[in-house]
């Protein structure tokens, strides 16, 4: 068994958001510190189950974000713990020096979920394809970033986010996709995990780009190559030791994300090789560019970020560095 | 039960506001740099409320029963530490050390340094959205005892977070929020009205569902009496629109918008005296306010 921690069989499709959703509704139920703060976006973030559940612990802001943040860091400081949620193009993209001043350097635990991150939103367009928000997000001192893989892990995100006493940043996509972990599947804020074990490559993926990741391993599988899913769903602080682990074994990295290579996953690992154990490596994501409108699997197919693609350029890789021929 | 003394006499808070203004002058020589006018307009209302209006303990500044004071414009942080300092929240003598490495007196005020700053603030147009996050969490506990002030500039006025903020106040009737407007007329670049026309704030902020008092913020008493009256508001959030002097207290800085961002002895502005000599007279104007204002009447 190489896969690890993955469900089996024919898998269900969900969007990563309404993990979120659940979650929120969860933690809401634990905590009741937990507060709720939107903008005009409730029913597509997904946080209308918490603002029926609890509406005098939701608080509405309007078309306005840099309030959405700022109004947040009100509540954090009288003991609440307020989940601030938009879309991604907008909060993180529209208020990151209320987020850097009220937030960051204040220390206050806001907890701030972008959705409808990654080139996946699909028809909406470049304007709202949010692939900035990883790089923006970790380059702030006390921040925590996340990206889970699926709806499942999203739930579990949010709830750990809730429990945390740092300010963090969560981005979570609007396109169903598959639920490949389970409830058993681990995790914990600042750890990676090994998805596949793999003795050829290392493919580092956050977000979405997981799943993508391990279809790629299996297609690769079949070409005798042996590939390793280190799946990062927390950015920063980022678990360098499981990655250096990773690719002391396997000599090669490729990253993928839905986001900028550059100051994405891309960069966050190129750094931690960079320091400690310089390896041959690809970063795969948005290079340098904007995204349009479009379907969402033509988009993905169109940037080269499907699981043939990750498989290619494996392929290519290990030949280049190798000298092997699949 | 916690708290300060509270009844001082109008004159020993007059005199504590001039206090709080040599400690500026001297806290900006000091540093080399710094906003003069600003604190110095803000000096009569800091004292107004660290040593009558705010329920505070300095020795307990997370005294979880406390009135929250927010500085939007957090460049006029000078006035705070002066005010803190006179009531006790750490020594006297630490006040020097503003703007210095090392120091908890940041340049602009920064919560994780010093205990009793409520927030870190600086870039304007911010702290009137906190003010109201703190007031919508107050309101949730029921805490209908407790208080958020948040003190902000005109000049930030320009800036859109503000306006977001004081739509959300109006919209949930935020009437444990009471807004204090520094409206000295000046900011950077020049007078508010020739930077970005704000009047009419008055109709403005009654048009966006606040109750507003307008006061001369120079004057402790008039100042006083409008925290007051502010409290007896219920159902609607309160604009205190409090006019002062940009400079306050010294000649030659008064309603010169030349001085918002300049310490005094750094730099020679023409019509205003020497470098050398603008410390000096700051002081001496000041350490003799009831004379010179005597000399004026003779």
């Amino acid at each position: 068994m190489i896969e690890m921690h993955l469900a089996t069989g024919k898998l269900a499709e969900e969007p990563i958001r309404k993990g979120f959703g659940r979650g929120l509704l969860a933690a809401g139920k634990k905590l009741p510190n937990v507060v709720g703060v939107c903008a005009d976006l409730t029913e597509s973030t997904q946080m209308y189950m918490f603002a029926d559940a609890f509406p005098e612990r939701f608080i509405e802001v309007g078309v306005a974000e840099q309030n959405l943040v700022t109004v947040g860091t009100g509540l954090a400081a009288l003991g609440k713990i307020p989940f601030v949620s938009s879309y991604a193009a907008f909060s993180p993209g529209r208020n990151w020096e209320q987020i850097r001043t009220t937030i960051c350097l204040n220390d206050r635990p806001v907890k701030i979920v972008g959705s409808h991150a990654g080139i996946s939103v699909g028809p909406d367009g470049a304007t709202h394809q949010m692939l900035e928000d990883l790089a923006l997000m970790r380059a702030l001192p006390n921040m925590v970033v996340i990206a889970p893989a699926d709806s499942i892990e999203a739930e579990k995100a949010t709830l750990a986010m809730a429990q945390d006493k740092r300010p963090n940043y969560m981005r979570v996509a609007r396109e169903a996709t598959p639920v490949f972990t389970t409830a058993k599947t681990p995790f914990k804020i600042g750890s990676a995990y090994i998805f596949r074990e793999g003795s050829d490559i290392s493919l580092i993926a956050t977000g979405t780009m997981t799943y993508q990741a391990v279809e790629a391993a299996k297609l690769l599988a079949t070409h005798g190559v042996k590939a390793e899913v280190v799946h990062v769903p927390t950015l920063k602080p980022l678990d360098s030791q499981t990655i250096i682990n990773s690719v002391a074994k396997t000599k090669h990295a490729i990253t993928i994300e839905e986001a900028q290579i550059n100051g994405g996953l891309g960069s966050a690992v190129a750094e931690v090789l960079g320091e400690n154990l310089p390896s041959p490596m690809v970063r795969m994501g948005m290079r340098d560019h904007f995204g349009e409108s479009g379907e969402p699997e033509e988009l993905l197919e169109h940037f080269g970020l499907t699981a043939i693609h990750i498989a290619r350029a494996a392929q290519t890789m290990l030949a280049d560095h190798t000298g092997h021929k699949h | 039960m916690g708290g300060t003394r509270k009844d001082y006499s109008l004159e020993e808070l007059e005199k504590m506001a001039n206090d709080i203004r040599v400690d500026i002058i001297k806290m900006l020589e000091h540093a080399g740099s710094g906003h003069s006018a600003g604190p110095l307009g803000l000096a009569d209302i800091f004292a107004a409320l660290y040593f009558h209006v705010l329920k505070h303990d300095p020795k307990k500044p997370d005294w979880n029963e406390r009135d929250i004071l927010i500085l939007s414009n957090g460049h006029c942080v000078p006035v705070r530490y002066a005010a803190m300092a006179e009531a006790g929240y750490f020594p006297h003598a630490e006040l020097i050390t503003l703007r210095k490495l090392g120091s908890r007196l940041q340049g602009h005020p920064e919560r994780k340094r010093l205990p009793g700053l409520e927030t870190t603030s600086g870039p304007l147009g911010s702290g009137l959205s906190q003010a109201v996050g703190m007031a919508l969490a107050l309101k949730m506990d029921k805490a209908d005892h407790r208080w958020v002030y948040v003190v902000t500039s005109d000049g930030e006025h320009d800036s859109g977070n503000t306006w977001e903020g004081v739509m959300l106040a109006a919209k949930y009737k935020l009437s444990n929020l009471i807004a204090i407007l520094d409206r000295n007329n000046i900011q950077i670049d020049g007078p508010t009205e020739t930077v970005m026309p704000l009047e009419s704030l008055k109709a403005k902020y009654e048009a966006f569902g606040w109750h507003v008092i307008e006061t001369d913020g120079n004057n402790i008493e008039a100042f006083i009496d409008a925290c007051d009256m502010a409290k007896a508001i219920t159902e609607r959030p309160v604009m205190i629109i409090a006019n002062t002097v940009p400079g306050k207290g010294v000649d030659f800085m008064e309603y010169d918008f030349r001085w918002h961002g300049v310490p005094p002895g750094k730099q020679d502005i023409p019509g205003d005296p020497p470098k050398e000599e603008q410390v000096k007279k700051a002081l001496a104007e000041l350490r003799t306010l009831g004379g010179r204002i005597r000399s004026e009447h003779q």
